[in-house]
């Protein structure tokens, strides 16, 4: 009770405040407008969120990533288009409700669901909170390592259909996190001679030529599409709310699959959506509705998505894995403040933790308010031209690019991040491997070093009951794959026998 | 390939892009030419064990790069392929056009200041995309924003420009410092 009083004290102060509601509403405005997204935004804000206080900081970006699918669920509904990546399930639904002359009632239970999700996964995290408090100190340098491992594994087989290229991705991030001078012999690698590479690849650098820069690039040679807007009455916080008390049960599961997809490192919102999605079609009385309009996929993609901004913040917390590309930009908030995430942060500084669920509970409760009253408004957001769009994101990502150490260095290579994450783009490809390669490959490398110190025969490394069960689940997952792969073969082989 | 209908945005992607197979080539060469250069760009110091060598995560990392892109390869060359790779790749080409705006528009700061550059930067590409009128103006107000918002009330580090050197006295200073 006393770590959550001082919480709460620590977000009492005015700098906070402004964090948060500047970070809340700004993440519903980008979510709103298609294209943009909270990755780009968080992007372009990560490098002026270093000369803040880490609690302001990660405040605001907390508020963009929290809020950010609030927003995204708005042009999913209203014009077919997700505002964030997570939001295409929504689409599904939400579009042939608008079609049939219900986007209020549409809007209104992706908001409520959105709204119970994340607040289900804040509660059941403020609870389990002492439980990790213990559990995370038993995380040694191997069990990290193989935390981080998993991390990987599961980022790249949870890539349905894309999981040559996502492993491919995952490698060179892990390879870009080695280039420079590495930390314990002082050597150079792949520095080629050249002294402006023996400082390494800054991740900030390739966050933002990856996200923002590779997107605008995305909308200034795209073309811009006329959006006929539907019309939408206004909507109210209570009749939001009854209306998903009929889903209720169906929100509660969809928010478990979120927590847990959250909480385990390289899963995170795609997966808990696409399992909650399938879990409502496989237990709806009308399963033939999903897809032209039931109600209930809105509430399995929006309560899913929404609970794992929280939940993800579990192993960014306790053990400083990041889940996914968005909490892997804030790890960069800690360490430019030299605040280490870790089991010590989570066993010593519960104060710290609690101020920041508290924030995303606040969050939650400002968006909701927000869009209670300026959803109509919100809308105009979508009309702006993709390209104008494009020359807006160009025009932030100087400021996140050059003010890191105003290098004409840096923004050449942010330009060639974004140019190979235009490709990328353009082909499919997912980008996000990559980010938590560079992360997770330099904790990899570090613990795995710590660890082998101590080990004699190669059982030593999993002797411990955490370290052994990491360890299972990581056989486990490849060789899920593995059978996913033979599965699809000899279903394709049956197929083309049977003519 | 699947055909999904315009109401059915694409989630996971089937069926090989334009391209794809130009992009995976060109990949593979650039790393197979890194893993080579292992001996020449890493150091191997005897005595110590795997995991503490400095060579050891490039391999790794380079090895599965090489690797998987060519499981890669080998299963996408089956898959029926969208015609249209070279188009593809002018498109690639073409989109370098805006990052040398870009780099333009970062080397023009120290010189013109950050006013001058972004509001010249933000008009230009609205008229290079092709808009007109109204549009240019408020891309212009945008960019008068960003400066106002970012250098003259949160203070981020960019350089003032080289021309506020001949700005008379009383103004030199305060150029510098708000734009």
């Amino acid at each position: 009770m006393d770590s959550f009083l001082s919480g709460l004290e620590l977000l009492l102060r005015f700098d906070v405040i402004a964090a948060l509601l500047i970070g809340s509403i700004g993440g519903v405005l980008v979510g709103a407008m298609p294209g943009v997204g909270a990755a780009v935004a968080i992007a372009i804000v990560l490098p002026v969120t270093f000369s803040l206080e880490p609690i302001v900081g990660l405040t605001a970006l907390l508020g963009i990533y929290g809020s950010s699918m609030f927003g995204g669920a708005i042009p999913a509904i209203l014009v077919n288009t997700p505002g964030t990546p997570v939001n295409a399930l929504t689409t599904y639904d939400g579009y042939p409700m608008t079609k049939r002359g219900e986007a209020r009632r549409a809007l209104s239970l992706a908001y409520s669901a959105s709204f119970y999700g994340a607040i289900f996964s804040i509660v059941s995290l403020m609870l389990l909170a002492p439980v990790l408090a213990k559990v995370a100190p038993m995380f040694g340098a191997r069990e990290i390592f193989l935390a981080a491992l998993l991390g990987i594994v599961l980022v790249i087989v949870t890539h349905r259909g894309q999981v040559l290229p996502a492993a491919i991705l995952a490698c060179l991030g892990i390879f870009l996190q080695t280039i420079g001078i590495e930390s314990t012999a002082y050597t150079q690698r792949f520095t080629f001679g050249q002294p402006w590479l023996q400082s390494g690849v800054d991740l900030i650098v390739v966050v933002l030529g990856l996200f923002a820069i590779s997107q605008a690039l995305v909308l200034l040679m795209g073309k811009d599409k006329p959006i006929d807007l539907p019309k939408v009455e206004k909507i109210g916080f209570f009749t939001q709310m009854r209306e998903l008390w009929v889903y209720k049960r169906l929100a509660t599961v969809a928010s478990s699959f979120g927590v847990i997809c959250g909480m385990i490192p390289g899963v995170g919102e795609f997966m808990s959506q696409f399992m909650s999605y399938s879990f409502a079609q496989r237990t709806s009385k009308t399963p033939e509705l999903f897809g032209k309009g039931n109600p209930e996929g809105i509430v399995a993609s929006e309560a899913a998505n929404n609970s794992v901004p929280a939940a993800a913040m579990i192993p960014l917390l306790a053990l400083g894995i990041p889940g996914e590309e968005l909490t892997a930009m804030m790890l960069a908030v800690f360490y430019v403040h030299n605040v280490i995430p870790g089991p010590r942060l989570f066993a010593e500084q519960m104060d710290f933790i609690y101020a920041l669920y508290i924030n995303l509970f606040l969050l939650n409760v400002i968006v909701v308010a927000f869009l209670f009253f300026a959803t109509r408004s919100l809308m105009k957001v979508m009309l702006i031209p993709n390209r104008f769009l494009g020359i807006m994101i160009l025009t932030f990502s100087l400021v996140g690019v050059y003010t890191l150490r105003n290098s004409l260095t840096d923004v050449a290579i942010a330009s060639a991040f974004g140019f190979f994450g235009f490709i990328l783009k353009r082909l499919d490809l997912p980008t996000s491997p990559i980010i938590l390669g560079i992360v997770l490959g330099k904790l990899m490398e570090d613990r795995l070093r710590t660890a082998m110190a101590r080990v004699r025969e190669p059982w030593d490394f999993i002797d411990r009951p955490i370290a052994f069960v990491l360890f299972l689940m990581i056989v486990l997952a490849i060789a899920g794959q593995v059978w996913t792969v033979v599965k699809a073969r000899r279903a394709k082989r049956t197929g083309a026998a049977n003519g | 390939m699947s055909q999904q209908s315009d109401d059915h945005p694409h989630v996971f992607p089937e069926g090989r892009k334009p391209g794809e197979i130009l992009f995976v080539t060109i990949s593979m060469l650039i790393a197979v030419g890194l893993l080579i250069s292992i001996p020449w760009q890493t150091t191997w110091l005897p005595g110590k064990g795997l995991a503490a060598q400095p060579r050891f995560w490039p391999s790794l990392s380079l090895g599965g790069v090489v690797l998987f892109g060519l499981m890669n390869g080998l299963t996408r060359v089956r898959v029926t392929r969208t015609p249209g790779r070279w188009q593809e790749a002018a498109t690639w080409l073409r989109s370098l056009e805006f990052i040398g705006w870009y780099m333009l528009y970062v080397a023009a700061i120290p010189v013109i200041g950050y006013l001058a550059a972004t509001l010249v930067f933000c008009g230009g590409l609205a008229l290079r995309v092709g808009y007109r009128g109204k549009t240019v103006w408020i891309a212009i107000a945008f960019g008068l924003f960003v400066v106002l918002f970012f250098k003259t009330a949160m203070n981020v580090k960019i350089p003032s420009g080289a021309i506020y050197e001949y700005a008379p006295e009383p103004f030199r200073y305060f150029l510098m410092r708000y734009f």
